[in-house]
């Protein structure tokens, strides 16, 4: 144990495990997201005191549950159907209906169609939209360019207007 | 992105921002607050879960809890080793925490579970049920001469006294009278190191960091006959 100017880590859940979350529950679905969560935090909390203080410690925990949201894809991959997994479908668009469901009926579609992009083009877009983070963190959180990000999230996009076009 | 396509590329993103956080304008129910607090409360719940389990294995250097006493809210930090650290109610919760992480480590974590022996032990002595705290204790945060001071302090039975000069004078140091009142008045485990048994020579209150009104509360609650000034 060392000291270091790194702020207590329940702070940075109390401030990352919505966004983590909701990056989750929109990559694999609600059924997986628990374990991807707790999977994402608790190596988070191992690497913790290494984490250089100043760091951008959203775009960090990101990578972190990008890395575990793909294992957990693997993972189904090897169990099940590989690309349009009805239960993950399910539960990025329509998981529980509600009045926000019922508003826009258009989201449970687009949402199916985000389940059924490319991991990478999925992850641009989830993490650009959904966790509002800029291109460069998402290039950070996915492992890759900065341009490879952006083109990712292009392509993905393009993929998606087809989908609402319909 | 090419013209044609901007308003449909634009319904994309408005779609896809429902699903926000941090999003001012979007931040109605027609556009699915619904769905966002039921996020937050999931994921609150999820953290809870992770916190408990961080905990129990083992994975959190430091945890923390309230504890309720008659002072109010008090917060309680401990490592593997024992409690370090018990916080009055008034005190700036970050700031305790930040100065955890710096001297100890960062690796904290909000969790009751391994906090529940002390707390008990706490309720017990404030009502009056428990005169000796058998708790562990961690030391990290006292250096070596406040260590001594407060060694002393800990020695003085429930219910007695002594003077700034003899806990000095048991700390090695018969003339730092001064320097033992510092340590005592920056004892981190208040209360479970009694530093309130420490009173000035002829049975003043002298000093609290807790305030004297603390100082009194507890040796009244401990039936110590010199418990005034």
């Amino acid at each position: 144990m060392s000291g270091s100017a790194l702020p207590p880590f329940q702070r940075l859940l109390d401030a990352e495990r919505e966004v983590v979350w909701r990056y989750l529950v929109s990559m694999v679905g609600v059924n997986d997201a628990e374990d991807c969560f707790q999977e994402t935090f608790v190596s988070a909390l191992r690497a913790y005191p290494r984490l250089r203080p100043g760091s951008n410690v959203r775009a960090w925990v990101l990578t972190i549950a990008h890395r575990k949201a793909l294992d957990a894809h693997r993972a189904r991959a090897r169990r099940a159907t590989p690309i349009a997994d009805p239960t993950v479908a399910g539960d990025l668009g329509a998981s529980s209906p509600s009045a926000h469901d019922a508003a826009f009926p258009q989201d449970a579609q687009l949402w199916e169609a985000v389940g059924e992009l490319p991991a990478r083009q999925r992850s641009a877009v989830v993490l650009r939209y959904v966790a509002d983070l800029p291109h460069r963190d998402i290039a950070t959180a996915i492992g890759c360019s900065e341009q490879a990000a952006r083109r990712s999230l292009h392509e993905g996009l393009t993929k998606l207007r087809k989908v609402v076009q319909v | 992105m090419s013209k044609p396509m901007t308003g449909t590329a634009e319904r994309v993103e408005q779609a896809l921002r429902r699903r926000r956080t941090s999003a001012p304008e979007v931040n109605d129910s027609r556009n699915g607050a619904g769905r966002r607090e039921r996020d937050a409360r999931a994921a609150a719940s999820a953290a809870r879960r992770l916190s408990e389990r961080i905990v129990h294995e083992g994975l959190a250097d430091i945890s923390y809890a309230p504890a309720d006493s008659p002072f109010g809210s008090l917060l309680l930090a401990a490592t593997k080793r024992g409690l370090a650290r018990v916080a009055f109610p008034e005190e700036d919760v970050d700031e305790v925490l930040d100065r955890l992480a710096t001297r100890i480590s960062p690796r904290i974590v909000e969790a009751a579970g391994p906090l529940e022996a002390m707390r008990r032990e706490l309720d017990e002595y404030f009502e009056g049920r428990r005169r000796r705290f058998e708790l562990a204790l961690d030391w990290t945060l006292v250096g070596p001469f406040a260590r001594r001071v407060l060694g002393a302090a800990s020695e003085i039975p429930y219910g007695g006294v002594l003077s700034y000069a003899q806990v000095a004078a048991q700390a090695g140091s018969p003339r730092g009278s001064r320097a033992a009142g510092n340590a005592l008045g920056a004892n981190p485990i208040p209360i479970v190191v009694p530093c309130h048994r420490v009173l000035r020579r002829g049975g003043a209150l002298g000093g609290y960091a807790g305030g004297l009104e603390r100082k009194r509360f507890l040796l009244e609650l401990e039936g110590t006959a010199s418990a005034r000034g």
